[in-house]
């Protein structure tokens, strides 16, 4: 799982309120909700964002609401993936559970800006900065949520041991 | 080693083996829960494996509550998908606008949830349930997807956070009030991924609502699920209510917390978290003044009978200050009826009081009380993020009802004994 693309930097807490407001959340259509994705955080967001680009958050992203049209906000606008200081476990279930790739990282948030270029290779655990090399550290994912992102999210991982009699596990 | 209680009722949910904190189970489900903006995405999702049933009609709990009264066309639409699901797999717990009530606040009522319970909601404030002695957390559309197939969740067990209540708690301190106050000390994500167990001398003197209010903003606080002990009051609570049989725990006395934080409550007043984090707390002495323009006393939080007698209390013979709007929202049927034969609806209307029907409405800034840009409202919802009732420049304060109802009464914020004097909850 490797990504290149620009990020978009937030800061700690940002909510689900933030990501996508309830006010949108009468329709699940991801292009509705992809126009509206962040924009009470930063407005210019759903205009300018491009596909394959990354959000890079500080502690706590998407807390509050349970709302998964969070996360269908975020991959709808062509986010490839979200790095963040921590998640709120909601978000962080959601975000495994319907193939939003999400990492853990210290220490990025801080250095990185707006705009920047970062490398994300998600099996070696590893992101760069490409303006100047520096190298960061992803936690590592657990086993069970590994096969979550392998199945392509937790309906395909259940479809597959459904249809083939197993006790899923 | 001993367990928590968090622990204990997940061992004895997890399919196979003896899970400790860290590890990834699978459980059994007792009860699973979605609403009007949750379960539809669920249904989509549901309806993807393609099955003719669900693992139990009975375990399955919908309840239209956040945006009816349908709001929209749109919001009427997600309701229909809803209600056509509910007919067609057989959902004996479907709850149609007439009988509905806020989820948090009705599925308690009806007795769908018991203590030992593992529920799971496809909604964050799923951890109120804790107050009853079940482990109830809040998750997204797909888990509720899987459960609804299977019957079965996977959990990260968590690691459990001890919180002891010691003391008397002054005039007008409520339970909203210490669990607003735990949230200020640790943060947003104090408890992130981990249980809360609420326990303590102070705890014995709340009322089952205000143990409600305290479960139900675990969630603020980061937390999987706020969990707190059963006794005579949560047996009395649930006795002729619950329709599954109780199954009570109790802690061991050398289970592993990975913190234990103690609070003396003597110390404690009315607390206010102000714009725009839930843990952005201060003693209402610091707010004292600050002007409004719309007060809510309502919300899976603060909605139900006990809340609505204090702010009754308060507004009895007084009048909502002429530039306050005051909305009152009963959580269920069963609760506005309950007041309107207590004659505390009359006292809410004849002090200027706006009385809805039970919805979630402008606590997630859904309906029936949306803010303009630059407004101000205090509110007894359980979050105040930028943009939550509202326009994204206007700002919420968060509080009990008895400081919720006095303020709408002066038009600003004030601490409930400037007027009605001081009395003990």
């Amino acid at each position: 799982m490797k990504f290149s693309g620009s990020v978009w930097v937030f800061g700690d807490d940002v909510d689900t309120d933030q990501i996508i407001p309830a006010r949108y959340l009468t329709t699940f259509d991801p292009k509705t909700l992809a126009q509206h994705c962040m924009e009470d955080a930063d407005p210019e967001f759903p205009q300018k964002v491009q596909k394959g680009d990354i959000i890079v958050a500080g502690r706590n992203f998407g807390s509050g609401s349970s709302r998964e049209h969070a996360p269908i906000a975020i991959k709808g606008a062509g986010i490839s993936c979200v790095i963040a200081e921590s998640f709120a476990r909601i978000f962080f279930r959601n975000a495994f559970n319907m193939g939003l790739p999400i990492f853990i990282c210290e220490g990025l948030q801080k250095t990185v800006q707006t705009g920047d270029r970062v490398l994300v290779d998600g099996d070696k655990g590893e992101i760069v900065l490409e303006k100047n090399a520096i190298r960061f550290q992803t936690a590592p994912i657990p086993p069970f949520m590994q096969t979550l992102i392998d199945a392509g999210g937790l309906m395909a991982h259940l479809q597959r041991s459904l249809f083939t009699g197993m006790n899923h596990t | 080693m001993g367990k928590t209680l968090t622990e204990k009722i997940l061992a004895d949910h997890c399919l196979e083996g003896d899970p400790s904190p860290g590890q990834i189970i699978q459980c059994r489900v007792d009860i699973a829960l979605g609403n009007d903006v949750t379960a539809p995405l669920a249904i989509q999702a549901f309806e993807s494996l393609g099955l003719n049933r669900v693992f139990d009609p009975e375990r399955i709990v919908l309840v239209p509550d956040h945006f009816v009264p349908n709001k929209d066309i749109a919001a009427a639409t997600q309701a229909k998908i809803m209600r056509k699901f509910a007919r067609q797999y057989g959902i004996v717990n479907y709850f149609e606008v007439g009988q509905m009530g806020i989820e948090h606040a009705l599925l308690p009522e009806k007795g769908l949830v018991t203590a030992g319970d593992v529920i799971i909601g496809a909604d964050s404030h799923t951890c109120t349930y804790g107050a009853l002695g079940a482990f109830a957390t809040g998750v997204g559309s797909t888990d509720l997807a899987a459960v609804m197939a299977t019957g079965r969740c996977w959990f990260r067990v968590p690691e459990t956070l001890q919180f002891i209540y010691r003391g008397q708690r002054q005039p007008w301190v409520t339970g909203k009030d210490l669990i607003l106050h735990t949230i200020g000390d640790i943060g947003v994500d104090g408890a992130l991924y981990r249980a809360m167990e609420f326990t303590g001398e102070t705890l014995a003197s709340l009322s089952m609502d205000e143990r409600l209010t305290m479960a139900n903003m675990a969630i603020e606080a980061g937390a999987k699920n706020g969990l707190f002990e059963v006794d005579d009051m949560t047996r009395s609570y649930l006795r002729n209510r619950a329709l599954r049989p109780p199954k009570i725990y109790t802690a061991d006395a050398d289970a592993a917390y990975a913190d234990i934080i103690e609070y003396d409550v003597t110390a404690i007043s009315p607390q206010i978290a102000f714009p725009s984090l839930p843990g952005n707390v201060h003693p209402v002495e610091e707010a004292e003044g600050i002007p409004l323009d719309q007060v809510i006393i309502g919300s899976c939080t603060n909605g139900r009978i006990a809340d609505l007698r204090v702010a009754a209390r308060i507004l009895k013979g007084r009048k909502v200050h002429s530039g306050i709007r005051l909305i009152i929202f009963p959580a269920t049927q069963n609760i506005y009826l309950q007041a309107l034969k207590e004659g505390l609806i009359e006292t809410f209307i004849e002090a200027g009081a706006a009385v809805s029907t039970p919805t979630c409405g402008p606590c997630l800034g859904g309906h029936m009380g949306i803010l303009a840009e630059g407004e101000r409202a205090l509110a007894t919802t359980n979050r105040n993020f930028p943009g939550r009732m509202g326009h994204p420049k206007s700002e919420v304060y968060l509080s009990s009802p008895a400081v919720a109802a006095a303020s709408a009464v002066a038009g600003k914020i004030v601490h409930p004994s400037r007027v009605a004097g001081e009395e003990t909850i």
